[in-house]
């Protein structure tokens, strides 16, 4: 939840009734001219057209200039946004004829995770995503897109239906993380998350993965290992929010900021470290701005990816999956590796450490010898 | 995902004992953490760590651990040396990089895990033991591809794979890069079965957060010490979200088994006569 005034603005206007971010403000002011200006010209006291126009174009190229140079808070604040469009929006802007399959068949519906047979661009595919809610009741009721056990089992029982049915899978991930409480913990939430990271690496179906909002730890991991992993322009993906990670190592939330820096949660931040496989662009000044262009885009990502995985053979497409989700993430020194004529590290996983045998002192007494 | 530098106190032997609290000089007696008894050290070293008052499992380092479970002089370290790059650059209060040099000074690894081939009761097996001595062996990139490595050895070896888990989860030095390793442990794991490998999860406490939610839950058996502590969330991340009191033995073991996510709760003394039994069974 988003623990950042939103600042309101008057009515609605042709640029879209968003609500402005602390850093915003800026352009607060300037919207609020163009909206008094507009007023005054269907009053018709004065023709203010040129003048408007004037603002519109100065709110476009502050609006340039403050997404240009988005810190990574900032970036989790628009993550965040109120007004950000969710799955469910891109189900009906971009998904046509969404058929919702329901529940877990265990033990209930977790609508915090929404699943379904939809088409995009012309192919079949099983829909998987987070929903965090448009109001207060949905937001209730889906628990503000945190998800429990049932909601990763429902999602994984869905995508075997998938790959039975050879289906490719779109998963779209917006969540906090999953949900801390006695019950996710009663029903294995640890065990669920598990046992999807497990699945999902070898479903033989294509799975595209893109985080649009929020991509919230372990609970955005367990719908998100695919054959691609995108992200949105301002969306973030973090090992734990940079709240938590403040009152953590600093000892006080008010360095998220900071641990926000720190994190590298940033869809560029995670292009550069290779973890992701691509960024797609957002309107200028956050999907939230123009949802229907940042749908073009993501409809357009989503079809691109499915039309190449499809081309593959599904051993070929299991074994790239495999060799990319085995080499992520390898930054580390190999002395084993530092040998002459062994010196590329791009892959080092792939090659085994040369063994050395370390022998131990027996100080301890075999378990056996020791009385229970 | 807890990172705090754990007070510890060397035993008489020298073996690191990780504690959550020291008061007393550490020497030959030293009080238990669980029941406040003053015990004599080489008693409890002797019970495996373990208070011969109240049957309080200590956490113990790696090699304390490989000492207690492998046969003697049976074990081969490999993918020993590797380092963290530190891809982040990350510093909070002080640099990730001298972070881990102090670990290193303290506690003679390079990192959060121990990997090797070995022997228990004369069944070969290979072995994966999580050092909370080490940021509470907590998972970055060096640890996901140590574990991965464990777990590539024993599908090629045909070996049974035993691991010791032991984390406060994700290291959040390494942001991103360790939640990834999450998703390349739990894909190797699908080899390993697909391969038929056998594999045994020892959980000692603390097994939390992203290794629960990766490995330490895809054991073909999962076998817990008494009283561990097994869960995904933090507890007060837990008690401030829902804002009420945790039940007792809240994500123990021992509620664990009862919630039908570990198969067996075997106390220090008896875990490798449990471990060569279940290789047996499983005629590996």
């Amino acid at each position: 939840m988003s623990s950042e005034p939103v600042i309101a603005t008057g009515s609605a206007t042709s640029t879209g009734s968003v609500g402005f971010l602390e850093f915003e403000k800026p352009l607060v002011r300037i919207q609020h001219d163009i909206e008094e200006m507009e007023r005054e010209q269907r009053e018709g006291r004065d023709d203010l057209t040129t003048e408007i126009k004037q603002q519109r174009s100065r709110l476009r190229s502050t609006t340039r200039r403050l997404y240009r140079n988005l810190t990574p808070w900032e970036a989790v604040l628009v993550a965040r946004h109120p007004d950000r469009p969710l799955s469910t929006d891109y189900l009906k802007l971009i998904f046509q004829d969404f058929c919702e399959l329901h529940g877990d068949r265990a033990f209930g519906d977790d609508k915090a995770v929404m699943t379904g047979f939809a088409r995009i661009g012309g192919h079949r595919v099983l829909f998987v995503g987070h929903n965090k809610g448009k109001d207060v009741t949905e937001r209730i009721a889906c628990n503000f897109g945190c998800a429990h056990p049932e909601g990763y089992r429902k999602a994984l029982l869905k995508m075997r239906l998938a790959e039975k049915y050879g289906l490719p899978i779109v998963s779209l991930i917006d969540t906090q993380g999953a949900y801390p409480g006695i019950g996710a913990e009663e029903r294995g939430i640890a065990q669920a998350i598990a046992v999807n990271l497990m699945e999902m690496s070898k479903l033989r179906t294509p799975i595209v993965c893109v985080v649009i909002g929020e991509g919230g730890s372990g609970g955005a991991l367990g719908i998100a290992v695919g054959d691609r992993v995108a992200m949105f322009q301002h969306a973030f993906y973090s090992v734990i929010s940079p709240e938590g990670c403040a009152a953590i190592l600093w000892k006080t939330a008010d360095q998220r900021k900071h641990a926000a820096e720190a994190l590298k949660l940033t869809a560029p931040d995670l292009r550069k470290l290779d973890l992701i496989d691509e960024i797609i662009p957002e309107p200028l000044g956050g999907a939230h701005r123009d949802p229907e262009r940042a749908a073009a885009s993501l409809e357009k990502y989503i079809v691109g990816s499915l039309n190449e995985l499809k081309r593959r053979t599904i051993d070929t497409l299991l074994r790239k999956r495999y060799d990319h989700i085995r080499h992520l993430g390898a930054f580390f020194d190999d002395p084993s590796e530092a040998k002459p004529g062994k010196a590329s590290a791009k892959a080092p996983a792939v090659r085994r450490a040369a063994s050395r045998s370390i022998r131990l002192a027996s100080r301890v007494p075999r378990a056996e010898e020791v009385p229970a | 995902m807890r990172m705090n530098l754990i007070p510890r106190a060397r035993n008489a032997a020298g073996s690191v004992i990780v504690a959550d609290k020291v008061d007393v000089p550490a020497g030959l007696w030293s009080r238990c953490d669980k029941c406040g008894h003053m015990v004599y050290e080489k008693e409890v070293e002797e019970a495996l760590h373990v208070c011969p008052e109240c049957g309080h499992h200590r956490r113990v380092d790696a090699r304390t651990r490989i000492e207690q479970l492998v046969d003697p002089g049976s074990f081969e370290e490999f993918a020993m040396g590797l380092r963290s790059t530190d891809p982040l650059k990350f510093k909070d209060r002080i640099p990730y990089k001298e972070r881990l040099q102090r670990e290193q000074a303290k506690t003679g690894e390079c990192e959060a895990v121990v990997v090797g081939k070995a022997f228990i009761r004369g069944r070969a097996v290979i072995l994966t033991v999580m050092n909370p001595a080490f940021i509470m062996a907590s998972m970055g990139a060096v640890v996901g591809e140590k574990v991965t490595r464990a777990i590539e050895r024993a599908a090629e070896e045909n070996l049974p794979l035993v691991i010791v888990s032991a984390s406060g989860g994700a290291r959040m030095q390494e942001g991103m890069v360790s939640l990834v390793q999450m998703a390349k442990t739990s894909a190797a794991l699908a080899r390993l079965g697909e391969a038929g490998g056998l594999y045994i999860v020892v959980a000692t406490d603390p097994t939390t957060a992203g290794v629960a939610a990766s490995f330490a839950s895809l054991g073909d058996v999962i076998l817990a010490e008494p009283n561990a502590m097994i869960g995904f969330a933090g507890p007060r991340v837990i008690a401030n979200t829902i804002n009420a009191e945790l039940p007792e033995g809240f994500q123990r073991s021992e509620f664990m088994l009862e919630h039908g996510f570990v198969d067996r709760i075997v106390p220090r003394s008896d875990l490798r006569r449990e471990i060569a039994r279940i290789i047996d069974y499983c005629g590996k």
